[in-house]
């Protein structure tokens, strides 16, 4: 028997494999393909105070190993998912963790101040890095007063769990995670989408409506578990790892340079079924190698 | 309706053209196809394709439940097509299905004219045939650029009366579908398969006749399952994913 049990600040997690917001829906879209309660928990769609529109069609582009989105947040707001939504997923037993994002600081915080009534929501991932939208997302997660002045903000309005989510689209992430652990934040998950850019030639048009979005997939896995690794030897608190990981051996690669969990994204669209193989890689490596505890492996890279 | 992820093996690969095979897929573990509804796609996994990683939404074009085949039209548009026109009888593909919503089935009162348009024809197979099992008597309107580019017509001729427009006059009528004579006559109801400008042309038309009309969108999709939103068409409701409130939609919810 090997344990995989780990957690994130107060947060315990029956495994270390998370699903990354935005390309997991709600869960229910997955519930067909696997049992959600195998999970070590799921991050939600990115919700905002009020509901969102998004950005228009085209907000996908394929590229080399990897895709680029620009959804830009589409959500029914806060209020929908603590009424309509969250009801439906609260029985799984897994943790659902929600993905907070919005424009001004008095945004994160009217969401995170709306979760923390509903005591049984135990953590929340806060965005400060999405590309896809014109106001604050990426902007806070930039420059490390911008980090620091989010995570203080939303770290008084939310009594459980506080992920930051940080964004690769910076000089020096550390600086960036360093000042979320300053202001309380229990623990960074990194990294959000590479900022890139398709032009389709034929038509000399980008490919996304709004010129450029966010690149994810395998490409930007190298890239990832660089940032995890330095992440790890800068902060304390707990890193959550993710970019890229298709299947439980790219898990491992996150985990031996630092990452307490993972979470699986763009690997959903390409096979539903996907988290539970990985959580089952897991089990099995640790076994293969005589670890009786994931514990053990977080940042247990030799060199 | 529940989703099943299954691997399928090639029983044929018929090269309708250059552009065009028709794949003919059983499920690899001997198992019976599932029901599926006319309209509703499936995502093939592509592999053998060195630039590509997504699954390719593939509309159903018809289950053959004597041969337990499933269908699918499959025109070169990059990378990922390319690959699964490569593919060859005894080859693997994974699937995911049925997803999507479908069309409606029409009762055998209303006039019914289905027009499909290149690789857009395929989904009006499946739904061809449904119709007649319902007692319909579907008509159909097929465009294509030359005679050398209708595909599957013997397989419509056989469900119901064909009438054909192509751009060089090679075949049936000159010119556009929306210039067919056959849309002169009153239809109750028009199903539509095709290219955007195609398909919104065919919208004006119906609402000039009078007639319901549903079409078929083929938006760009990453996961097909409602989870990533990538594949959103504007509505009278806002933002909506094609590959779970669509990719049917009846022309009064679109913004056209």
């Amino acid at each position: 028997m090997v344990n995989l049990n780990v957690n994130i600040g107060n947060l315990a997690l029956k495994n270390p494999v998370l699903t990354a917001s935005g390309t997991f829906g709600y869960g229910t879209e997955f519930s067909d393909f696997i049992d959600l309660s195998r999970l070590g928990g799921f991050i939600v769609k990115g919700t905002t105070l009020e509901p969102r529109e998004g950005n228009p069609y085209p907000r996908m582009a394929e590229t080399p190993s990897g895709m680029l989105n620009a959804v830009g947040l589409q959500n029914k707001g806060v209020d929908y998912f603590i009424e309509k939504i969250y009801p439906t997923i609260s029985g799984i037993d897994s943790k659902v963790i929600v993905n907070v994002s919005g424009a001004k600081i008095d945004d994160y915080v009217g969401v995170c101040r709306k979760l923390a009534e509903r005591t049984e929501i135990e953590a929340i991932e806060v965005n400060i890095s999405c590309p896809n939208v014109k106001q604050g997302g990426m902007a806070f997660g930039t420059t490390a007063a911008g980090a620091a002045q989010v995570t203080r903000a939303v770290r008084q309005a939310f009594p459980g769990t506080v992920i930051v989510k940080l964004s690769p689209n910076v000089t020096d992430i550390t600086e960036i995670a360093r000042a979320a652990e300053a202001e309380g934040a229990d623990a960074v998950s990194l990294i959000n989408t590479l900022m890139g850019m398709a032009i389709d030639v034929e038509r000399r048009r980008p490919c996304l409506s709004t010129v450029t979005g966010g690149l994810s997939g395998p490409a930007v896995r190298p890239v990832a578990v660089r940032m995890v690794w330095q992440t790890k030897r800068a902060v304390k608190i707990p890193v959550v790892g993710l970019g890229g990981i298709m299947n439980g051996r790219d898990a491992l690669e996150f985990i031996l340079a630092g990452a307490t969990a993972v979470q699986v994204g763009t690997a959903n669209f390409i096979d539903p079924a996907v988290t539970v193989k990985i959580i089952d890689y897991i089990e099995e490596y640790c076994q293969r190698h005589g670890v009786s505890d994931i514990n053990d492996l977080i940042g247990a890279l030799e060199y | 309706m529940k989703k099943i992820i299954k691997d399928f093996i090639v029983r044929e690969r018929c090269e309708l053209s250059k552009m065009y095979s028709l794949l003919k897929l059983s499920p690899a573990d001997g198992t019976q196809l599932i029901d599926v509804h006319p309209g509703q796609f499936v995502q093939v996994a592509v592999s053998g394709s060195k630039n590509t990683f997504l699954r390719r939404p593939i509309s159903i074009c018809n289950i053959d439940t004597d041969r337990n085949e499933l269908w699918l039209l499959v025109r070169l548009a990059g990378d990922g097509t390319a690959a699964l026109l490569r593919s060859e009888r005894g080859d693997v593909i994974n699937l995911i299905l049925p997803l999507g919503n479908g069309f409606s089935i029409s009762s055998p009162s209303q006039s019914l004219l289905l027009i499909g348009g290149g690789v857009g024809v395929a989904p009006l197979l499946l739904l061809g045939r449904a119709l007649k099992d319902a007692g319909c008597k579907p008509e159909f309107l097929l465009g294509a650029r030359s005679a050398n580019d209708l595909l599957l017509i013997d397989e419509f001729a056989r469900i119901g009366k064909l009438h054909i427009s192509t751009d060089d006059g090679s075949a049936g009528e000159m010119g556009l579908v929306t210039q067919n004579t056959v849309l002169q006559k009153k239809w109750d109801m028009i199903y539509c398969c095709g290219p955007a400008p195609m398909m919104k042309a065919v919208a004006v038309e119906a609402r000039k006749i009078g007639a319901e009309c549903e079409v078929s969108l083929e938006n760009m999709m990453a996961c097909g399952l409602g989870a990533c939103l990538c594949c959103v068409e504007k509505t009278v409701k806002g933002n909506v994913c094609v590959c779970t409130e669509g990719p049917v939609f009846n022309i009064n919810e679109l913004t056209w």
